[in-house]
């Protein structure tokens, strides 16, 4: 009995180490939404393309689609805007954006140089959409269904690996429904 | 020298001072009409955490959301609510992750208990410790009459 009491301390440092070391490989900065299963907050912005147009969360009704937070002064939107354009033009994924705290100018630009990967887009210069989505940095990409409700969220570029590992199996889940 | 060593300690200590005011002055920047919201506006920023700087409360942090945040924040105090409303709000918006002191529930027991079951088997070792080392002493010597006696002829030989 001594013996193995002996041994005790060993025994807990490894099954410390292992709990630690699994920890390890987690990113921190990505936080569960607590949106999930929820519909999209309420809201009421204008259209991007025209300011007169009042859009509600009813855009996003009747079909599986991308809400995707994007602004012309964020430079990892610029890297995923390839990948959009991707996503919208050969896989047909309709992708409505989020354009947060920006420029309507400079946005609109930024489409006319870049390609116009969305359906049509939220404009949001305040962010307050954004602040009630739980959005703490853009890009953000979230998926929502039919109904209006939100269905995942990805913190951070889209990229083929991203939409092949992670968004596509819950769209299409979603899509079937 | 005493004089000269306290003029030296306040020296040292006057920017502490500022910046001690300098933290206070959200006040100037968010006025609230009674020292009790006051109170708890300062509370709030504290206890609520930045989701992008990760480490910073509301307060310290610079970071645009963190701003909203504190916007937000400052909105709901004005309007009344309660230090329990404006929390869950924020967790509503960015899960349970932005509050410094989450509730007590299956996923954090071992945050909260950890401490405790720390302190509960530290003290099980020390009073197991305890009792070994004074185990079998009755407080008499332990030397044999026989010992004793080959003792006191060493020290004698030693002394001569």
């Amino acid at each position: 009995m001594k013996r193995i009491l002996m041994f005790l301390p060993v025994l807990v440092a490894v099954a410390f180490g292992i709990f630690l070391y699994a920890g390890l490989g987690e990113d921190p900065q990505e936080l569960e939404s607590a949106l999930i299963g929820k519909p999209v907050p309420a809201f009421e912005l204008s259209a991007l393309r025209n300011p007169d147009r009042i859009l509600t969360p009813e855009v996003f009704r009747g079909q599986v689609s991308l809400l995707n937070v994007w602004g012309t002064w964020c430079p990892a939107c610029r890297d995923e805007h390839d990948d959009l354009m991707w996503l919208a033009e050969d896989k047909n994924i309709p992708i409505i954006g989020l354009n947060y705290k920006d420029n309507r100018d400079a946005a609109l630009r930024w489409l006319k140089d870049l390609g116009d990967p969305y359906q049509l887009n939220l404009f949001d210069p305040q962010g307050t959409l954004g602040f009630d989505l739980g959005v703490y940095g853009a890009p953000e990409t979230y998926i929502i269904d039919k109904q209006g409700i939100v269905r995942y969220r990805h913190v951070g570029v889209v990229n083929p690996e991203v939409w092949e590992e992670k968004l596509e199996p819950v769209f299409r889940q979603y899509q079937e429904e | 020298m005493k004089t000269l060593l306290i003029t030296l300690m306040l020296a040292l200590l006057a920017p502490l001072a500022q910046a001690q005011a300098g933290s206070d002055g959200s006040a100037d920047m968010y006025p609230l009409e009674s020292a009790e919201r006051q109170e708890r506006f300062r509370t709030l920023l504290n206890e609520l955490r930045c989701p992008k700087c990760q480490n910073q409360n509301i307060a310290d942090s610079d970071a645009p959301i963190a701003e909203d945040m504190r916007n937000e924040v400052y909105r709901m105090v004005q309007e009344g609510a309660d230090e329990q409303t404006v929390v869950d709000a924020m967790i509503e918006r960015f899960g349970e992750f932005v509050h410094y002191k989450p509730a007590f529930d299956a996923r954090t027991a071992l945050l909260w208990l950890l401490p405790l079951i720390v302190v509960v088997v530290g003290v099980i070792v020390v009073i197991v410790i305890v009792r070994r080392s004074g185990r079998g002493d009755d407080g008499t010597p332990e030397l044999t009459e026989d010992q004793r006696r080959q003792a006191d002829e060493m020290l004698r030989r030693q002394s001569q």
